[in-house]
């Protein structure tokens, strides 16, 4: 069990639903949908059969100022955007001189990320190739870095306590709130700011997924291609976009009377050590993150009333994780899978995901799955579908799974 | 070729450079101001804004020549003695 009470206290967002948590949220709740048709002229150059994708709500470009805008790689624009949006939410001010609201020794970062800057990488490669050297820009390596949104956070918000960047794939934003869980647990920090970003739709990552056959290519009906759990899905939708929350001290919270948006009670994480992409057949990294999560947390099985599930909307992964938790809570808790909306933020992910299994503590209301007409029989769970649903929960679960095997639960509470 | 420029003249093309790159109001951008103490510039964007005033101004700033322009006024003296 955990010896030290952390609280969450700010969320911030910016994604394909919205540029903020309200409107993320308020969209997601009314069954919006964030997937478009992918138009780039490099879909039609290159012959992509998936032409789908979940491109941000609002352009970052459209809220930072121009100069500050042009030293970040998109992804760490996206971390910089949700992260401002955290700290004042969580009531802090920017600090100043003279004007710390934290002690910058007592405050951390952990904002992972999938792959970091490929934008930056190839675009610079591109002007190597093409312009050569003295067209490089200088800022090249901070901005492909994948340590380069945690660390443009921690310079802007003054965080000397230790600023991390997990990598874990699709499970990188979730490792970022674990990491931070962990900083506070032993006594590092009282305040980190936590998440994970992403911004790689790009000609070479969709290829890749293509080639690795995960992408969905209904291109004809993007409202209706990301279908976790039903029976027709046909692969995930390449998203982008970060989310960010302030993980806190209870005490450090209470003692200056911030809104508590519920705790951060444990996490599990585990590894498959089994395949570089594919699942574990019978999903013992998956149950182990979650059993190890709820036990952590201090709470047996029957007091998890929802799971806000990784369910990507890829043939195998779902009824995988459909399998896993199952074995591991058992058939009561009520799924949503809010990818079928947002699509795959890869690296933010499990941080935007993490901030809606907060909401629908907070708010006592799990938003619906879209797209779920005919669930899949092996799933054998109660998912959300056509309107969101009124709860009475107290503890949540919020999985992430990640290309390498990893796996991230991470178990929520009411205050 | 072209007529080469005045002192002028590439002072306020530095200032549109500096104004690029740096966000720097061209107002602020004068002979007597130090890009680092003065406008807040780093290293890294002193390279971006050396590599944009040899393409306007047709001249070679050298890394060890870039490293002694620490006013804007040594800049312009710099371009207008080799333009």
């Amino acid at each position: 069990m955990s010896n030290v009470d952390v609280v969450v206290t700010g969320l911030g967002a910016t994604t394909p639903l919205g540029g903020d948590v309200t409107s993320t949220w308020d969209a997601l709740l009314a069954g919006e949908n964030g997937i478009r048709r992918n138009d780039n002229e490099w879909v039609e150059k290159y012959d992509l059969p998936a032409r789908l994708a979940a491109p941000l709500a609002v352009e970052p470009t459209d809220v930072l100022p121009r100069v500050q805008a042009r030293r970040l790689d998109r992804c760490e624009q996206v971390a910089l955007i949700a992260a401002r949006e955290a700290w004042a939410d969580a009531g802090f001010d920017l600090p100043s001189d003279g004007s710390e609201p934290v002690d910058p020794d007592r405050l951390g970062v952990s904002i992972g990320t999938g792959v970091g800057g490929p934008l930056t990488l190839l675009g610079q490669d591109d002007l190597l190739e093409q312009q050569g050297l003295r067209k490089v820009s200088p800022l090249t390596v901070p901005m492909l870095m994948p340590n380069g949104p945690a660390a443009h956070v921690g310079i802007e918000l003054r965080a000397r306590a230790g600023v991390h960047s997990p990598a874990s794939a699709c499970a990188s934003g979730a490792e970022g709130i674990a990491t931070a869980w962990q900083m506070i647990q032993n006594g590092r920090a009282d305040v980190v700011v936590a998440g994970g970003a992403e911004a790689c739709i790009h000609p070479i990552t969709v290829a890749g997924f293509c080639q690795s056959r995960t992408l969905s290519t209904r291109n004809d009906a993007p409202d209706r291609a990301s279908r976790p759990f039903d029976t027709d899905r046909d692969g995930f939708v390449l998203g982008e976009g970060a989310g960010v929350l302030v993980l806190e001290r209870a005490d450090h919270a209470i003692a200056r009377g911030a809104r508590i948006y519920g705790r951060v009670a444990g996490y599990g994480m585990t590894s498959d050590a089994y395949h570089i992409t594919g699942n574990h057949p019978e999903g013992l990294g998956q149950v182990k993150a979650i059993e190890n999560a709820v036990r952590v947390a201090g709470l047996t099985a029957a007091d998890i009333g929802h799971v806000n599930a990784h369910a990507t909307s890829t043939v195998v992964g779902d009824v995988g994780e459909a399998a896993a938790i199952r074995k591991a809570i058992g058939d009561h808790p009520v799924l949503t899978a809010p990818k079928s909306a947002i699509g795959h933020l890869v690296g933010g992910a499990g941080a935007v995901e993490s901030i809606f299994t907060l909401l629908s503590l907070y708010y006592g209301v799990i938003p619906a799955t879209r797209n779920l007409e005919n669930l899949d029989p092996r799933v054998e769970l109660d998912v959300v579908t056509g309107q969101p649903r009124k709860v009475e929960i107290t503890a949540a679960v919020n999985d992430s799974f990640g290309f390498g095997g990893h796996n991230v639960a991470l178990v929520f509470t009411t205050a | 070729m072209a007529d080469k420029p005045s002192d002028a003249e590439i002072l306020e093309g530095l200032s549109e450079i500096v104004e690029e790159v740096a966000g720097v109001s061209p107002d602020d951008v004068t002979a007597d101001k130090s890009f680092v103490d003065d406008l807040d510039i780093d290293s890294l964007s002193m390279v971006e804004i050396a590599v944009q005033a040899e393409d306007r101004f047709g001249v070679k700033i050298p890394d060890d020549e870039l490293a002694n322009l620490k006013t804007v006024g040594d800049a312009v003296t710099y371009v207008s003695s080799h333009a």
